[in-house]
């Protein structure tokens, strides 16, 4: 995640208490506003972002770089297409 | 004279060009996707006439999809995937999932076309999905609509007299296509232009799903999603009861997306009309409801193990004995003669008193919303 590429951005969205599908598409706006090979990590507390957002990712060409899940909070880290 | 001449056959090789090139323009159709099987099959029907297809999803805030899944513990065993994505990537077609929860609201609260069974306005509700789908193909230069709609599947929005009220109504006209009962209803455009091939769509009908599950089948589809009453909270009873309730308590019809989602948690009780108690009916609510600990007094069993209740509304303090009482009786201290229970008021201080659990036969059946 340190060797980002000099034009890319890395960003962070906050999605906690909000329920499926609110945090893809709070996602997919974000990505709107992104370029290709940004960096976007996205906070969620909603379990279900582990299997929608990876969904989303695929259908859409983004790649997934990380999920994290700890403490009731899960973190998707994605690069965009 | 020849210049002249020169000119019209320019004209003419232009306007042929032109003409080819529209021909030769790979069409593009929208699918509205609900996560259902109907759609998937509508949408893969046209994409196998070698249409690009893309989905749309609307969001309203009442999909069943994946809220109470998150919320309730005991839905944990089942996945708890978007069927929506799902189907999207079973088509291996792009999603678009957009957001009309405040868009929606006049839908809701004023139905043009009236109300189901329940509060499902599903008339008023198919117009306004397919307006924005015809919006959005304007927008993003689509040439045609496709619905996974079949004649007289839904009592309110999928009848003859209706469906054509949905075209009129959207704006759509002749360039929605319900791919799965095309052959019962008048040409489309897309048929008429040759974009699509109207013997290869089918003229499904009625509410046996017979038809859709061979066509599953053909297409080599399985573990699709098919709910029971339809993706929405507001085909259902007890849902829509609350709502009526919480506009009643309000004295305004009138809603934000938190009052759609606590209406979707917990047991809902008014002993008043001032005020309402929700309580969790497991850990899995238990944990939801803590995300409004800031904005509602809410209580729960110190003595004994209990579950969490929010107090929705303005309780005097005899009010917020009565909610502890019946905090109380849903707790496992609801035999004893005595419950401690800790009231927290919004801004996190606490108090602890001391009630009687409320009897199962003391709590009048009315107040259970």
């Amino acid at each position: 995640m340190d060797d980002l590429g000099k034009n890319m951005t890395k960003e962070i969205l906050n999605a906690k208490r909000l329920l499926c599908p609110l945090p893809v598409i709070r996602t997919q706006d974000k990505v709107k506003t992104m370029n290709a090979g940004d960096i976007l990590e996205v906070i969620c507390t909603d379990p279900g972002v582990m299997q929608d957002i990876p969904a989303w990712c695929r259908i859409n060409g983004h790649k997934i770089l990380e999920t994290i899940s700890a403490e009731m909070e899960y973190t998707i880290i994605l690069q965009v297409a | 004279m020849n210049i002249g001449y020169g000119l019209v056959a320019q004209g003419i090789i232009t306007y042929f060009y032109r003409i080819l090139s529209v021909m030769s323009k790979q069409k593009k159709a929208v699918a509205l996707i609900s996560g259902g099987l109907d759609s998937l099959l509508a949408a893969k029907t046209v994409m196998e006439q070698g249409i690009h297809v893309e989905g749309i999803n609307f969001f309203t805030g009442f999909c069943v999809e994946g809220h109470t899944h998150a919320i309730r513990k005991k839905d944990k065993a089942s996945p708890k995937r978007n069927n929506a994505l799902w189907s999207a990537e079973q088509l291996g077609i792009k999603l678009n999932i957009i957001d009309i929860i405040d868009e929606y609201k006049d839908v809701l609260i004023n139905p043009k076309h009236g109300y189901g069974a329940n509060m499902n306005p599903c008339l008023d509700c198919k117009v306004f999905m397919v307006h924005k789908a015809k919006q959005w193909i304007e927008e993003n230069d689509f040439d045609f609509i496709i619905t996974g709609e079949v004649i007289g599947q839904r009592p309110m929005s999928q009848r003859k007299d209706t469906m054509p009220v949905i075209a009129k109504e959207s704006g759509a006209d002749d360039l929605l296509v319900r791919p799965l009962c095309a052959k019962n209803l008048p040409l489309t455009l897309p048929e008429r232009e040759g974009w699509i091939d109207r013997e290869k769509l089918h003229g499904f009908s009625g509410r046996t799903r017979k038809p859709q599950l061979a066509l599953a089948d053909a297409f080599g589809f399985d573990d699709f999603a098919q709910p029971a009453g339809g993706c929405c909270f507001l085909t259902d009873k007890s849902y829509s009861n609350k709502l009526v309730d919480l506009w009643t308590a309000r004295g305004r019809k009138e809603y934000d997306l938190d009052d759609v989602m606590l209406l979707k948690v917990g047991r809902h009780i008014r002993p008043k009309k001032n005020f309402k108690l929700i309580v969790a009916r497991e850990e899995g609510e238990a944990r939801f409801l803590q995300g409004y600990k800031k904005e509602f007094i809410n209580m729960n069993c110190a003595s004994h193990k209990g579950p969490l209740a929010m107090i929705d509304g303005e309780p005097s303090e005899e009010d917020l004995l009565l909610a502890a009482q019946l905090t109380a009786r849903y707790g496992q201290g609801r035999d004893a003669e005595f419950v401690d229970v800790t009231i927290r008021e919004k801004d996190g201080v606490e108090r602890l008193v001391t009630v009687k659990p409320i009897k199962a036969d003391q709590i009048p059946l009315q107040w259970m919303i």
